[in-house]
């Protein structure tokens, strides 16, 4: 079966910046997928070649198997983008009516608003919109087609914990739809939460495409932290698993996934531990350490 | 329920023509301007006039009436597209469309029927607000030849406006627009009977778009200076030279922002 979304050796350079250097995913029918990154890992360039309103600088992107730009791809697709703006003095309501006419068989007006969480608003100008209704609002319009695919940049950012779970249970149940959705986050909490197959994309290069359960092993799950009475330096800790080593004074701070090992070698080592702290590493702290390389 | 595709495209349009028609009537920078401004103008221009006739007989009121006729459709396409397009790509609505399955062409063609329908509306007003207003009538085949010309002749001017607003931001596309409309519609005896001007502005005022345009409204009453085919010709040309500039600044966007 052909593939929802497919990019093949995908490059994307814009001026002397390499966006995107040889990317290769392929996206089935019915997947829930979760690209993750830092800000400025060619997440919004990855959707943005996928949905052909960018053109690659070298290899493929194919939605439905077709040039994105075609017509007959874009007319099974919901789009919600990051940096898109809406006509602020038409209503929710006419917004939703207007984007509903895009699409061969779209949903009912009002069910599109109400799975928005908008209908308080749906006679509300767009302009008038908070940002987090806002967001909403693109939600609604990317929805209200009943596309079979959902391309979603950033869908919880600006919202508040309400809206956020809200946008989260409705990319849950249009998935359990049937429905193939790719969503961008860095959060990895997000991405964990919803998604099966996480894509983390780091600099314009996938660095990992697994499940979450798989990519969550990955990384250093433990700090350790203690303060020590001699002096210590990275020699320290040659050959040890530790991440994110930081040591200032006699304070040290480390990310690891095996911390006993890590603690019977400094002491065979000789380092004086006291203070010693051992503690569940902040998810987002740790999948940073993944990302960023020194 | 499932559309076929011409019908599909066609409820597009309808639904986006209804937008944008919603969108420049409720923002008073364009209705106001569009509709009323026109009648404010003639109101000092043409009213005191509007009884005295020319030398061949046609009545000065029916003459000025079909200049600000001209003067209200350019207006229409020039700020219409010139101030609403910049406005959009300031906005990055057009960001958001060219994610839709809208097909540009459908977009663009909404844009061009909501402005002609603006004009038409202003060129109604016009008409009706110079019989009840100013007594100046004309057979209604007459008023009918006058609008449907000066809606036919507009599409240099729509060209014109999305060149401007493709090259303009949105804080420089009204002064854009007011730098290059109102001399031309001042020189082209929009506002002032050209024979009236200055020397040298009638002189350039030949090689003006907007001249050639109001020509096709003036000779409609039996007042024109040149034949038809010569106002076709010239407006024929400079639709070839603000396409072609509309066009190339639509490229250039595109390059820069989709490609």
């Amino acid at each position: 079966m052909t593939p929802v979304v497919e990019l093949c050796a995908a490059r994307k350079r814009f001026g002397q910046v390499e966006a995107l250097q040889g990317v290769d995913l392929a996206i089935g029918t019915g997947e829930l997928v979760a690209m993750l990154g830092p800000n400025g890992a060619g997440k919004t360039t990855s959707i943005s070649l996928m949905l052909g309103l960018r053109r690659p600088t070298g290899g493929e992107a194919r939605l439905f198997g077709v040039d994105p730009a075609d017509q007959r791809a874009r007319s099974r697709c919901g789009v919600m983008l990051q940096e898109s703006g809406t006509p602020g003095v038409l209503t929710v309501r006419e917004l939703v009516d207007l984007f509903r006419s895009y699409y061969p068989s779209p949903l009912p007006t009002a069910t599109a608003i109400a799975r928005a969480g908008l209908d308080a608003k749906a006679d509300a100008r767009a302009g008038t919109l908070s940002g987090g209704e806002r967001q909403r609002l693109h939600f609604a319009l990317a929805v209200c087609g009943d596309p079979e695919a959902l391309f979603l940049d950033e869908p919880t950012v600006g919202m508040d914990v309400e809206g956020r779970r809200a946008v989260l249970d409705n990319i849950r149940a249009l998935s359990a739809a049937g429905k193939t959705i790719v969503f961008t986050t860095h959060y990895l909490e997000e991405a964990d939460q919803l998604a099966r197959r996480i894509v983390v994309i780091d600099r314009g290069v996938i660095i990992a495409d697994a499940t979450p359960r798989e990519i969550k092993s990955r990384i250093p799950s433990k700090r350790i932290s203690f303060n020590t009475g001699v002096p210590v330096s990275d020699a320290t800790f040659r050959g040890l698993p530790v991440q994110n080593l930081e040591v200032a004074d006699h304070r040290v701070r480390l990310l690891s996934n095996e911390p006993e090992l890590v603690l019977k070698a400094l002491f065979e080592r000789g380092v004086a531990v006291r203070d010693l702290e051992v503690t569940g590493a902040d998810l987002e702290e740790a999948f940073l350490s993944l990302t960023t390389r020194p | 329920m499932r559309y076929p595709a011409a019908a599909l495209m066609l409820r597009m349009l309808l639904m986006q023509t209804r937008s944008e028609l919603l969108m420049r009537w409720r923002v008073p920078a364009f209705s106001v301007t569009n509709l009323a401004l026109p009648i404010v103008f003639f109101t000092f221009f043409g009213l005191p006039v509007a009884h005295v006739r020319r030398a061949d007989g046609v009545s000065i009121g029916a003459y000025l009436l079909a200049s600000f006729g001209a003067y209200a459709v350019g207006n229409v396409m020039i700020y219409g597209f010139g101030i609403g397009v910049a406005n959009e790509r300031a906005m990055k609505i057009d960001r958001l469309m060219r994610a839709s399955p809208l097909p540009p062409l459908v977009f663009m063609l909404a844009k061009v029927v909501t402005a002609l329908v603006f004009a038409l509306l202003a060129l109604l007003l016009l008409v009706g607000y110079g019989a009840v207003v100013g007594g100046i009538h004309q057979p209604p085949a007459v008023w009918a030849m006058v609008i449907a010309r000066l809606l036919a002749g507009s599409l240099p001017f729509i060209a014109l406006g999305f060149a401007i607003g493709y090259l303009s931001g949105p804080h420089a596309a009204p002064a854009v627009a007011n730098l290059i409309y109102l001399p031309l519609a001042f020189a082209s005896g929009f506002f002032v009977p050209v024979g009236q001007l200055p020397g040298f502005v009638q002189a350039i005022a030949r090689f003006l778009p907007t001249y050639h345009y109001a020509q096709l409204a003036w000779s409609a009453l039996g007042a024109g200076s040149e034949t038809l085919g010569t106002s076709l010709f010239w407006l024929a040309g400079y639709t070839a030279l603000f396409l072609t500039l509309a066009i190339r600044a639509y490229r250039r966007e595109e390059r820069a922002k989709f490609a």
